[in-house]
Formats: C-alpha cells, structure tokens, sequence
C-alpha cells in the first residue's frame, strides 16, 4: 500500500473570517501535518512492538506478572528509547503547531478582530456576558497546550485564539477532519439523521461549542431546528457566529454559558442536547453538574449524544489505555484520563435516561477531502484517530 | 483573568483598537501553556536540542517549499523548464563551486562532532581553562 499524503493545506475552506497566510505559513503546516502523519504511522508503532518484544516482557520477569494499570505500563514505558523519541517527537510537533499558528493569528489580530466584527453587524447571532465567570476547569489548564486556551482575550473583541484553533487544528489531525474541520459534525448529524429518520427536533443545543466546527452540521441537516451553541470562551464565539455567518448558516445561536449553571435556559427547552469532544475538556466534579443541567433543560423523550473518545473498558488492554491517556498528561487534557474512565451508562443515568434508552456506537470521521485517495483505513493514533465513541439516549 | 501580556509591541501598529497595541507577536507567539513541561528523553539538554532541530528542519521544508513554488511559476511563465534542472550537469567550476559549499555546509552543521573528535586525538589540548588561566598567571 503506498504511503498516504495528508491534504495540503490550501484545501482548507478559506471563508471570510479566516485568517490570511503567508507562503511559508502554509508551508509550514504543511510540514508540521507531514511530520504528524509521519509520527503516528511510521514512527507510532514503534511503541507497541517495544511494549510486546521487551517492555511487558522484562516487567513480567521482574515483578512475577504482568501490568495491574496503565500508571504501571506508563513507568515502564517511560524508560524504553522508542517510547521515548515517540514522545519526545510528538510534544515538539504539538508546541510547534501552537507557535506556529499563534504566530500567524497575532501578527494579524486586530484586523481579524475588526473582520469578526463586520461580519457580526446587524446580526443578533452572538450573546457575550459581562463579568462572565469561566469555570475554573478551563482557567486550570491550557488545554491541547495552547496558551490563553478557549477563553484569554489579548484586547477587546480578540478573537486570535480561535483563528489559530480554527486554521491549526487541520495539522493536529493530519486533514482528516474535512476542508472546514468539521467531520465529528457531519458524522453525528448523518448517523442521527439515518438511525431515526422520524426525529425532526426543533429546539438544538450544543453544548461546548467553541467555533462551532461541529455545530454547523447539525444545523445544516436540520434546517428547520433553532440552534443554540454555547461556550465558556467569548473568542471562539465570537469567531464562531462570524464564521456561521460568512458561510451562510443562519440557524445557529453562540450564546456565552457555563454548561453547569445554564440559567438562561427554561426546563425541558430542547428536544436534543449535543456535546461533541466536550465532556474530557470539563472538570470531575463538574461533569455531574452538567449532566443535572442537561437532564433539565431537556424535554421528557429528547436526545442526549455525546461524542467522546472510547471509554476505558476492561476489555481495553492496558497498552492502549496507557497510549489513549498520552494526551491527558502531555498535550495537556488532564480531565481525559478520569473522564474515559466513567461508565457512560451510569452519566445518562444522572441526566434521566434509563438503561434501557442508553445506546453506544462507534462513528467515523465524514471527510471531505478524502477524495478517495485514501483507502479508508486509518492508522491507530489513540485519541487522535478520527474515530470516536457516541453514547447517549432518550430522556424517560 | 490572566492573559498572557508581554514585552512591547513588536508588529505593526493598527488604529481602531487601543488594545491591540499589547499584543507582541513575537514573543507571544512562543507562550508557554500551563503546567509543567515534560521531558521524555534522559536527558533534557538533548530534548531541548531534539526541538531546535526540529524547528529547523521545518524551516528546511518551507524554504523547499518556496523553491518548489518559485520553480513552478518561473516555468508557467516560459522563463524556465524545470526539466532543465532535473536534467542539469554542472561543469567542472561549477561542481567544484557546488561540492565545496556542500563540505562547508556539512562542516557547520557537524562543528561539534568534529572538536569532540579532536579533543580525543589531542588529549594534550583539553586543559581546563581555570588551570590554564593559573598557568598564565604564572607566565
């Protein structure tokens, strides 16, 4: 099988409130999604042909069995070479997609400010909130490594830090997201769209939104739903709203909400409630909260999906669920590890879906750019393949 | 709330927005996230000159880049056919020219393999510099 080339960057859909590149600035990512592409299929493997060959091996001769948890594998694996130049590696190209990226949005900040707010005039598509008090799960931690995270505005109606998010995130995943980074989106949207044809919701909320990458798509296979995104990080709804506007959809609200005190919002609103790579982002004692919160702002037999990296199971080998939590610790997504050790079955309880509603499938990227030039498999990059687990259920 | 201001302003200054004056591209650019740094290699001298090296080498890719690109036009325009270049021998001056700026090339880049190598042919030569300056005093 040939060697499979990631898209190039250009292929990103460039809309109105995108930042500008310069040449090298392309080509830059262009190399940085080379370099990941490179890492997670050549380089990747290394790992587990040195845990099977020498790492399991040599605990097992020492400790008289094998691994009891992931922490176990974690400390064995942090001494072999492989492992180590993987790692190594792969947090370099992370801190470089950053300042690269970072450097490209804020030499332009305020004329991306000044695009966001042209775009916004005479719409009543954003709601901001003054004095509004990010949870502090999102002031503890720069998540992905990306300084000032969702929510640090550099001035007044910044919004550098989701252009950067917004153009960057295509090197992170190697363009297997789409040209507008929104395969999770359009994913979600079809399998819902497909598994139950009669459900025609009204009233949409995406909880966790950021730019709305995901947002959209719900929004444009259900044109007739109200939408409603919200987020704790005035730049990215900012940039969100802006964005929704420039590419023509007209159906989707960017209101600045904390998914645990969602005041704004009456009781059983919505016939649908959507989280998507939201849920590892939050806070252990968090989560609970917003999963109260949901179960009330949702009606009695309304939908509630989340999409998620797959659980930590029992059955996962420990090798993978080390591998999996790679990101919580060093690309800094410290909730992920705990969160993926929930059982997802127990969350929906909490948000008022029986046992009996609760439903767990796999779902895969839909990627525009795919072109068919890609034979549709991809390369295990625990937590970042394309791949993901969708668990929900119906409101009792 | 925190934000992450600092230095002066390097980028060029835009009216319309008081604030954006603090935004210092350059430095703010290389922020660091928060949390404590890992480093997985044994030694962190050598992660620290792993991510150098990577840096440049994707400078490298972006200067091919713009190589590639600049080819491209130039032979869109009639100026240049790129099959000349692929095709290209150079003539005796030339390869001279050429193979000696690849030596020097190799010779920067390899410095200081090579003075470590050095060092172990002239073990007479690795005095400490403390002891040399003793010495010296004394001369």
């Amino acid at each position: 099988m040939p060697y499979q080339l990631p898209p190039v960057w250009t292929e990103l859909k460039q809309h109105a409130v995108f930042p500008e590149f310069s040449h090298d600035e392309r080509a830059r990512y262009n190399f940085l999604a080379n370099l990941n592409r490179f890492v997670s299929t050549v380089i990747a493997p290394g790992n587990q042909l040195a845990y099977t060959s020498r790492v399991e091996p040599a605990f097992a001769k020492e400790h008289g069995r094998s691994f009891n948890d992931r922490f176990e594998v974690g400390e064995a694996m942090k001494k072999d070479p492989v492992y180590q130049m993987w790692a190594a590696l792969r947090r370099s190209t992370m801190e470089m997609r950053q300042q690269n990226g970072r450097s490209v949005v804020l030499r332009q900040a305020n004329q991306l400010a000044q695009k966001v707010a042209h775009e916004l005039e005479g719409t009543q598509i954003l709601q901001l909130k003054e004095n509004f008090q990010v949870p502090p799960y999102l002031t503890h931690v720069d998540n992905h490594l990306m300084p000032g995270s969702y929510h640090t505005e550099y001035f007044p109606g910044d919004v550098s830090n989701a252009a950067n998010y917004d153009s960057g995130l295509f090197v992170t995943s190697g363009g297997m997201l789409g040209s507008l980074t929104d395969g999770g989106g359009r994913a979600i949207a079809a399998w819902v769209k497909e598994t139950y044809p009669d459900f025609h919701p009204k009233q949409i909320l995406d909880i966790g939104c950021g730019l709305g990458h995901n947002t959209l798509p719900i929004a444009l296979a259900f044109p007739d739903a109200q939408v409603i995104g919200i987020d704790a990080g005035a730049p990215m709804l900012r940039y969100g709203a802006a964005r929704a506007h420039a590419l023509g959809i007209n159906n989707v609200t960017f209101i600045q909400a904390d998914a645990a005190r969602m005041q704004e919002f009456a009781n059983e609103q919505f016939d649908w409630v959507q989280t998507t790579m939201f849920l590892h982002e939050t806070g252990g004692k968090s989560i609970h909260t917003i999963f109260a919160e949901i179960n009330r702002v949702l009606k009695k037999g309304g939908l509630n999906l989340h999409i998620e990296q797959p659980q930590y199971t029992p059955e996962m080998s420990m090798y993978e669920q080390f591998m999996r939590d790679w990101d919580a610790y060093y690309n800094a997504e410290p909730y992920w590890g705990h969160m993926h050790d929930l059982q997802p079955a127990a969350l929906m309880e909490e948000a008022g879906v029986p046992k009996d509603k609760f439903m767990q499938v796999g779902v895969k990227a839909i990627n525009d750019l795919d072109k068919k030039k890609q034979d549709g498999k991809v390369t295990e990059d625990y937590g970042r393949s394309p791949i993901w687990n969708v668990f929900g259920g119906w409101k009792a | 709330m925190k934000t992450e201001l600092s230095g002066s302003h390097a980028g060029g200054s835009i009216q319309g927005n008081p604030g954006v004056d603090a935004v210092n591209d350059i430095v703010m650019a290389g922020n660091k996230s928060k949390g404590g740094r890992p480093y997985f290699l044994e030694d962190p001298a050598v992660e620290r000159v792993l991510n150098i090296a990577m840096a440049i080498a994707t400078e490298v890719a972006v200067a091919h880049e713009r190589m590639d690109t600049l080819e491209r036009l130039l032979e869109s325009k009639g100026l240049l056919s790129r099959k000349d270049i692929e095709t290209y021998v150079p003539d005796e001056a030339a390869a001279e020219e050429r193979q000696g700026w690849h030596a020097r090339f190799t010779a920067r880049i390899l410095r200081i393999v090579q003075q470590e190598a050095e060092a172990l042919a002239h073990p007479e030569n690795n005095t400490p510099m403390r002891t040399i300056a003793d010495e010296i005093n004394e001369m």
